[in-house]
């Protein structure tokens, strides 16, 4: 009997029978899950899309494809997040006078720590990656990204982070401690499960692909722009990008030591962050929030480089203040590293230092308004398009303006000792990354789409989107403003004062209302499907567009730009459009291309055992995945046929093919 | 999809298709033998420091070999990175500039906050324990 067990602990680690988890609820979407999953294995081998899926989309280098399976994954990750979501906002509404809630208060704090980690590593992460992976080389005349195969590995580690964040539903269970993990609830002895193991090792692998796109996408910018696009001749989405992986490549390893650090106090015992033996928790939380504020600026900087480019588009007019947007981009990006004690003013520094951090916080509001009031400006007299992204835009500035303000109030100290922790802060956090980032990435997919796929969204379903998330916004986070200048604070799953249902049920409502925009998204993507021959789009500049990406052809052939252009001005293709640019039509030649691999793919897979081997203690499999990893490394070093060129014969074809839509237009 | 058969040549070329001649410096025999010469001689003082115990106080020999092991970065960074103002059109010393920005705010911002969370926050004298509300 003790041998028997001993062998299965060899074998399963701590996993066990015990890991399944009981609760209904859990068990009911497991269910689901499995049978969707299988329908859609079933759907696939039916109509055998296996071997396209595989050639065509899992082992593609093409910056493209990459781009859209990175906003797939956030689109997928956004469904789970927002279950997460509404399951909270019921809980918070139901849960009054003694009404325990239908969540109990493990499951809830699970709930709440998936719903922040999820929403940004594994939502607002890939989206911004997936835009700028699809735009950034367009953008600047070049036939891909700097290192092609890095960038399917990149996307395909942080997939296997967020695979390895769902398995928690299903096998284990998932951290109770908030998306940052403090210790000392998140160390040894606080939280003994599997729940923050599934925290660090989902988001160590993510980390991996994050920073190593991050280094891509600058070697990018840096080295790959077409001949005569200087630094100030950029389109501004390129800067922001710039600016973004600039930040992602300083923060990160930051965020990995830091949680390096904690899973050695949980794995081997160190005292890095206990509360004894010299360790200090205090110094956690100091760690992360130096990767976890220019965090936030990652995720905002292209946002603020979509609406951009939506504003001058729509606006008919070169953007207002070009130079003045890339100082303001470059200084926030300088002054996001300066701000982040702002975060836990209450720990205690004292005086001196929260004064410090106040002021600096304040002054990065200056180069954000100056932003606001560029485009502004660019609106003042220009011939103004409401079409969908304008409207995402001009919700945008409504709205963040709010939660811009709200921020500044948190920045001085004496405010926040009132609000720290409050839902007054979460309804700020939420403002600025709903009301900037999420509008920003809607906007982008609305204006990008027509280029990635040939044709236009449906207008009446993206309007509705719209609506119902701008006005589902307000009525579920200003409540929450109200709640917290209250001194109701965040992370709590049942009430006793019967005078604060009011304000949950109102913000419930508005999650129904956020819930009804994210289902006019689906509808919009089906119906404008369905409905692609009407929304056709052939001319491959269907808003009028200003920068290089609407020369090509939409899509955009896989070698992108058959000649490199060559750039004058910043807004080239309307510089180039204004001087009468004609069309080569002759003298193409082959072009040198970067060959699929299905490294990536395998790569991606072993890192998934290997987190899943440690979280659950069982050694010989993450021994052998962990050789695995380094043996098909150093094997893909020796793989040499990694190019080939597409011929002339077939460039010709397709320039010819464009070369007729075209004509047809006319 | 019609790939051409390719050859090491192809890939050799695709890996350095976009670099424009500005590329990184390489070191010569002499700069080599220069860099291991000065970290030899850089590892030597501290250990001489240490094993002769030849300063007075401890916090000043800690000193002396933080001193030397800042030097010895500096020397492997030239030596040994090839670190310059102009290799790969000063792209390398931009990144190098940012890293040290970057890196000295985290440090000592880190220290600044940790030293007075440190005082105000872990009053744990007897006399203050004693005290506690």
């Amino acid at each position: 009997m003790f041998d028997d067990t001993n062998l299965t602990q060899l074998i399963f680690g701590r996993l066990s029978w015990e890991a399944i988890p009981h609760d209904p609820i859990i068990i009911s979407t497991f269910v689901a899950v499995v049978i969707g999953g299988l329908a859609i294995v079933a759907l696939i081998t039916k109509y055998k899309l296996w071997g396209y899926l595989w050639n065509e989309w899992f082992t593609t280098v093409d910056h493209k494809k990459i781009g859209i399976m990175y906003i797939i994954l956030a689109i997928v990750m956004l469904l789970r997040g927002f279950a997460d979501a509404i399951m909270m906002r019921i809980q918070q509404a139901i849960a009054f006078n003694g009404n325990e809630g239908y969540l109990n208060a493990h499951h809830y704090d699970q709930i709440f720590t998936a719903h922040g980690v999820i929403m940004i590593f594994f939502v607002a992460m890939p989206f911004v990656t997936g835009f700028m992976n699809y735009v950034v080389p367009l953008q600047i005349g070049a036939r891909d990204v700097s290192f092609p195969f890095l960038n399917n590995f990149s996307f395909w580690m942080t997939t296997a982070g967020a695979i390895i964040i769902m398995i928690s539903l299903f096998v284990g269970e998932f951290a109770r401690t908030g998306w940052l993990a403090y210790p000392p609830l998140s160390g040894a002895d606080y939280s003994p499960g599997v729940g923050v193991d599934y925290y660090i090792w989902g988001l160590q692998v993510a980390g991996v692909g994050t920073t190593l796109s991050g280094i891509n996408l600058i070697a990018t910018i840096v080295k790959m722009r077409a001949p005569g696009m200087t630094f100030m001749k950029m389109p501004v989405f390129t800067w922001t990008s710039l600016c973004t992986n600039i930040l992602i490549v300083a923060t990160f390893p930051i965020l990995t030591a830091t949680l390096a650090l904690l899973s050695l106090d949980r794995y081997v015992g160190t005292n890095f962050f206990t509360n004894d033996l010299g360790g200090n928790p205090m110094m956690y939380v100091n760690l992360i929030w130096i990767w976890g504020h220019p965090e936030v600026y990652i995720l905002i900087l292209p946002a603020f480089g979509i609406f951009s480019e939506v504003v001058a588009t729509f606006c008919g007019k070169r953007l207002f203040g070009y130079a003045s947007m890339v100082y303001a981009t470059c200084v926030i990006m300088i002054l996001s590293y300066l701000v982040w004690l702002h975060h836990f003013f209450t720990m205690g520094s004292g005086a001196s230092v929260n004064a410090f951090f106040g002021i600096t916080t304040m002054i990065i509001s200056i180069p954000t308004g100056a932003k606001m009031f560029n485009w502004l400006f660019t609106m003042y007299r220009g011939r103004i398009r409401y079409e969908v992204p304008m409207l995402w835009t001009v919700g945008f500035m409504v709205t963040f303006v709010i939660g811009g303000m709200t921020g500044v109030m948190l920045a001085i100290p004496p405010a926040d000792f009132v609000l720290h922790n409050s839902l007054f802060l979460v309804a700020h956090f939420h403002n600025v990354i709903i009301g900037g980032v999420l509008f920003g990435l809607m906007a982008g997919l609305v204006y990008w789409w027509p280029k990635a796929f040939g044709y236009k969204l449906d207008d009446f379903w993206g309007k509705m989107t719209f609506w119902f998330w701008q006005i589902g916004f307000f009525f579920a986070f200003m409540p929450l403003y109200v709640l917290g200048l209250m001194g109701v604070t965040r992370r709590v799953s049942q009430f006793e004062d019967p005078s604060l249902q009011i304000w949950f049920i109102i913000a419930a409502f508005g999650a129904v209302l956020i819930a009804l925009g994210i289902a006019s998204f689906i509808i919009q993507l089906v119906v404008s499907y369905l409905r692609r021959d009407q929304l056709r789009e052939t001319s491959g500049d269907p808003w009028n567009g200003r920068t290089l990406e609407w020369s090509t052809s939409s899509p955009p052939p896989d070698y992108n730009f058959a000649f490199t252009p060559v750039v004058h001005d910043h807004d080239s293709w309307y510089d180039m459009k204004n001087r009468g640019y004609e069309r080569p039509l002759a003298g193409f030649k082959r072009i040198h291309m970067p060959k699929n691999t299905g490294t990536g793919v395998i790569l991606s897979g072993l890192s998934i055992a290997l987190a899943f081997a440690l979280i659950w203690y069982i050694w010989w499999l993450a021994a052998v995945s962990f050789i695995a990893i380094i043996a098909v490394s150093i094997g893909h070093t020796f793989n040499y046929k990694r190019d080939f060129y597409i011929p002339v014969e077939t460039v010709t074809a397709t320039e010819d093919a464009r070369s007729r839509l075209l004509a047809e237009r006319i | 999809m019609t790939a051409k058969a390719p050859s090491q040549e192809d890939a050799h070329e695709a890996h350095h298709g976009h670099s424009h001649g500005h590329g990184a410096g390489h070191g010569t025999l002499r700069s080599y033998v220069i860099g291991f010469v000065l970290s030899v001689i850089l590892t030597a003082i501290p250990f001489w420091l240490v094993m002769g115990e030849v300063l007075e106080s401890k916090t000043a020999t800690i000193a002396a070999i933080v001193i030397f092991g800042t030097i010895q970065i500096v020397v492997h960074m030239i030596f040994f990175l090839h670190m310059n103002t102009k290799s790969e059109g000063g792209w390398t010393m931009m990144a190098l500039i940012f890293t040290l920005i970057i890196v000295g705010i985290a440090l000592a911002g880190s220290l600044w906050v940790m030293h007075h969370l440190n005082a105000n926050m872990m009053p744990m004298t007897h006399e203050m324990m004693r005290n506690m509300p």
